[in-house]
């Protein structure tokens, strides 16, 4: 529930004050979003599996976000962002297939 | 989800396969075990948990934020702002290149504007010469009426001895002394203007006239003025068959009878020059 929450007030915030992303950020916010998107559907998982730990996912959604972002930092460092960050972004979307797949079984069984 | 009835300590070791909590996954195990071995230790859990909440929903809540600025920042002009140098460049080369084609575009499109306003203007010019020499035309044809400075003359010829030879006189010393339109008696005096008749019945284009008869010529009052006068000129010639001519000059005059136009029926215009 808390979760839902979270997210609905989020969107709201955003929709509200509507602020402009600081340069430095821009090219990292993106990724950051989809590896926090990795995180939240791999804790909806392990929540339908039975086994979700709070504190698993708090250091899991920190460390993606944050794996992630320094990803990109360096290849960008390394003039090789625009790859890099595909490769994260590749990476991450298989994983979010990859539970998705499976908190589909758990709700259509199937 | 913070009341997760599942006891903690597996659920840590058998998280892993499931790779959605990656790097965290290994800390899991020692952390919670021992915490929640005892499985329904409710206090303590509760107590863990409520730290663990807040932390969830300021999670996601921050990732509900990020990702609708996102979402809204990259719908605007500014995901550019962001995006990387080789992007940037390949974006640089595609807007230059179509800038370049707009220009080229814009050239002809220009060079199309010139060419149209000046065929334009020229036609229009064209037009206005042809107008003018068209109304100047009617002028001398006599088909247009007309004002200007000139004479009214009254020729009177009490005697009904004047010929057509005079009144010929008369037209042709206006017409040498720059007369440029006239009406005789109420006729409008043209290119192919005859005089005709006999002395007493005299007619101009088949349209008889009586004496006296008034003159309307425009052209400079005072040279055909001094035409006329000239020793052995018209005005001589007329006295010398009994009549007189009264000279009259006008600043204003209007020489408003017409003549049809004629209808060319062998000539027609030679429009190659």
């Amino acid at each position: 529930m808390i979760p839902i929450l979270g997210l609905v007030a989020g969107v709201l915030l955003g929709l509200l004050l509507d602020p402009t992303v600081p340069l430095w950020l821009q090219p990292y916010l993106p990724i950051a979003v989809v590896a926090a998107l990795d995180a939240v559907f791999g804790g909806l998982r392990a929540r339908l599996d039975g086994i979700f730990d709070a504190k698993v996912f708090v250091i899991s959604f920190v460390s993606n976000v944050v794996v992630a972002a320094l990803i990109v930092f360096l290849g960008d460092q390394l003039g090789v962002g625009a790859q890099l960050s595909t490769a994260v972004v590749v990476v991450l979307g298989i994983r979010i297939f990859g539970n998705a797949a499976a908190i589909r079984r758990h709700v259509f069984r199937a | 989800m913070s009341t997760d009835p599942v006891p903690d300590g597996p659920p840590g070791v058998g998280e892993t396969p499931t790779g959605g909590e990656g790097p965290a996954t290994a800390t899991p195990p020692t952390e919670t075990g021992p915490a929640t071995a005892g499985g329904g230790a409710g206090s303590g859990r509760r107590r863990r948990d409520l730290p663990a909440a807040v932390l969830i929903g300021v999670l996601t809540l921050l990732l509900g934020f990020a990702f609708t600025v996102q979402v809204r920042n990259s719908d605007d002009e500014q995901v550019l702002a962001g995006a990387r140098e080789e992007d940037l460049v390949r974006i640089v080369d595609e807007v230059s290149s179509r800038g370049v084609r707009l220009r080229e575009l814009i050239a002809d499109q220009r060079s199309a504007l010139r060419q149209l306003t000046s065929s334009d203007s020229e036609t229009a010019s064209a037009l206005e010469e042809a107008r003018t020499r068209a109304a100047s035309l009617a002028v001398l044809n006599g088909t247009a009426p007309a004002r200007g400075p000139g004479l009214r003359l009254t020729v009177r010829d009490p005697d009904d001895e004047l010929r057509v030879t005079d009144l010929i006189d008369v037209i042709q010393e206006l017409r040498g002394a720059g007369a440029e339109t006239m009406q005789f008696d109420g006729v409008r005096v043209g290119l192919s203007t005859a005089v005709t008749g006999v002395p007493g019945a005299l007619m101009i284009d088949g349209r008889p006239i009586t004496a006296p008869y008034e003159v309307l010529v425009l052209g400079s009052p005072q040279d055909m003025e001094t035409a006329l006068n000239i020793p052995g000129g018209v005005v001589q010639a007329v006295g010398g068959r009994g009549g007189s001519v009264a000279i009259q000059q006008e600043p204003d005059l209007v020489v408003d009878a017409l003549r049809p136009l004629p209808d060319a029926q062998y000539a027609a215009p030679d429009t190659e020059d």
